[in-house]
């Protein structure tokens, strides 16, 4: 059955982390999930906003919910942030009348209103939930004939309310590698901050976070770092560099997002998915197995 | 610690009773903020917190600071502005405190009272992301960064060079920002949503400097509702 979605990629999807949008486009596809993109959708405001004036970080992320609203279809935001903003704008809409009228006053500004109806949701959630394992399975074309993952959820797509996982010790990811083939190692810091923005306004501490969660990963032999999200990719990947320089240690541990891995498993070329634009190489085992001839 | 004012305790200074009031105001707001109330000073929210040996006042001390009516000293903290947001002391506090909330709610008292004088950049990196919303809609994040450098830190902006390059190389940097196509009518509804919250800052209490604590948390809610 074909289910469609309000996709809303979100700024950092748009060109930086442009692998995550490619993948999760080519695994809905895959996976017969029509993906149509939100028009003319804005950026949710992130934590930067909320964190300088409510109504306004409110306002401009009930934007999108309208808009959705207007389609009649569920949001599927892959980006943590972007998926914990606009739930909880969502939350907040409809829970606090008098803000939802606030909200409701500004929007009417852009000819827009919000009736508080529309769903957010994550691709993670979505794949396992809703198309699930089975259909996965049957789709399979390579297994990933033991490749040791790191599975990394980071902060904002558990927290701070209870959404579809576990809020200290999630699993989907390690459900969904395990049946594929993969091998998910001791992983202790999956939910762990990785600092987010601090990597620029305080760049020791999110440097010291980021040492420890490659640390980790390394420790227990991981191959790779899988994740759910755009900042914690970027913080790992992009300043692997400044880590070693730092610590001096020599990590090269490849990041790849779930949606990437899993495009693999469901032969998927690497170029389509992406993985041309990650700054660590692949390593033999991703490669061997991109190159893997079906099963 | 040290004492940044010398009052008797119990007792709040005008700045003090101020800020105190705005940060009860915005606590309000919260679904859920009356909680705060509820602390129990375990400290679970500093052992959970990823950040807390970089701060200088630990989750739990905004609490009991806030509870003695030392506003300024909180205002004052590395704490609220080192806080990445991660959730961590919110999900596990046994009283059910959003502690995170709260300290978003900190935030915003300190950049309204224009106390942010700790950690000037974490304002500038918020006033610049609300520009860039404001002209295009989108967050470009290279613009962002650019001006964040440019503002705060010059020399630091050549160490990003060599990841500007790694970033062309593999297609991942957009040069020039885009413009949504109604980008007009967001603007709009962002203007219209600022003067809605400069309403809200203007429906203010009178100055009691008795109320220490969480005293008038609950009786500035019924004067509100009063007013409606």
């Amino acid at each position: 059955m074909i289910v469609k979605y309000a996709y809303y990629p979100g700024c950092s999807l748009e060109k930086t982390q442009r692998g995550y949008d490619e993948s999760v486009r080519e695994v809905f596809a895959a996976l017969d999930q029509e993906l149509v993109e939100i028009d003319d959708w804005n950026c949710c405001g992130a934590t930067v906003y909320m964190s300088v004036k409510e109504t306004v970080a409110l306002a401009v992320s009930a934007r999108n919910l309208a808009l959705a609203e207007k389609m009649g279809l569920t949001i599927m935001a892959p980006c943590s942030s972007c998926f914990t903003v606009l739930s909880k704008t969502n939350r907040i809409m409809n829970s606090i009348p008098e803000m939802h009228r606030d909200v409701n006053e500004a929007l009417a500004e852009g000819g827009l209103s919000y009736g508080g109806k529309t769903n957010v949701r994550h691709p993670l959630d979505v794949l396992m939930n809703d198309v699930g394992i089975e259909t996965i399975l049957e789709k399979q074309k390579r297994n990933l004939n033991g490749l040791k993952i790191a599975p990394y959820y980071g902060c904002q797509i558990v927290r701070p309310d209870k959404t579809f996982d576990d809020r200290e010790n999630p699993v989907l990811m390690d459900r969904l590698f395990q049946h594929c083939g993969g091998e998910v190692v001791y992983y202790p810091v999956k939910v762990r901050c990785c600092g987010g923005m601090l990597m620029t306004t305080f760049e020791d501490t999110a440097l010291k976070l980021n040492k420890e969660l490659l640390g980790c990963a390394q420790e227990n032999g991981a191959d790779v770092i899988v994740t759910t999200c755009p900042l914690c990719h970027f913080n790992l990947e992009a300043y692997q560099d400044k880590i070693n320089d730092v610590y001096g240690t020599k990590f090269n541990i490849p990041i790849l997002y779930f949606t990437q891995l899993l495009g693999i498993v469901l032969g998927i070329s690497g170029e389509k998915l992406g993985l041309d634009a990650a700054f660590i190489p692949m390593g033999k085992k991703v490669q061997a197995l991109t190159e893997a001839h079906y099963v | 610690m040290k004492r940044h004012t010398n009052h008797l305790p119990g007792v709040m200074t005008k700045t003090e009773a101020d800020l105190h009031q705005t940060f009860l105001h915005q606590v309000e707001l919260m679904p859920g903020g009356e909680r705060i109330s509820r602390c129990i000073q375990c400290g679970t929210c500093t052992g959970s917190c990823p950040v807390s040996y970089a701060m200088d006042i630990s989750p739990r001390q905004l609490i009991a600071l806030f509870r003695a009516g030392e506003m300024e000293q909180i205002m004052r903290s590395r704490t609220i502005w080192i806080c990445a947001s991660c959730y961590s002391c919110t999900t596990r506090c046994p009283s059910g405190i959003k502690i995170t909330d709260m300290i978003y709610a900190l935030k915003r008292t300190a950049i309204d009272k224009k106390m942010e004088s700790v950690a000037p950049q974490v304002v500038t990196l918020a006033q610049l992301y609300t520009e860039n919303l404001m002209s295009y809609g989108r967050l470009h994040e290279g613009t962002l960064i650019r001006k964040y450098y440019m503002k705060t830190n010059k020399r630091k902006f050549k160490d990003l060079i060599p990841l500007g390059r790694k970033m062309w190389k593999t297609k991942r940097l957009e040069p020039f920002p885009k413009r949504i196509k109604d980008q007009k009518s967001l603007a709009r509804i962002i203007l219209k949503a600022q003067e809605i919250e400069m309403r809200h800052m203007k429906e203010k209490r009178e100055y009691a400097p008795e109320y220490v604590g969480y005293r008038g948390l609950g009786e500035f809610a019924l004067e509100a509702r009063k007013g409606e």
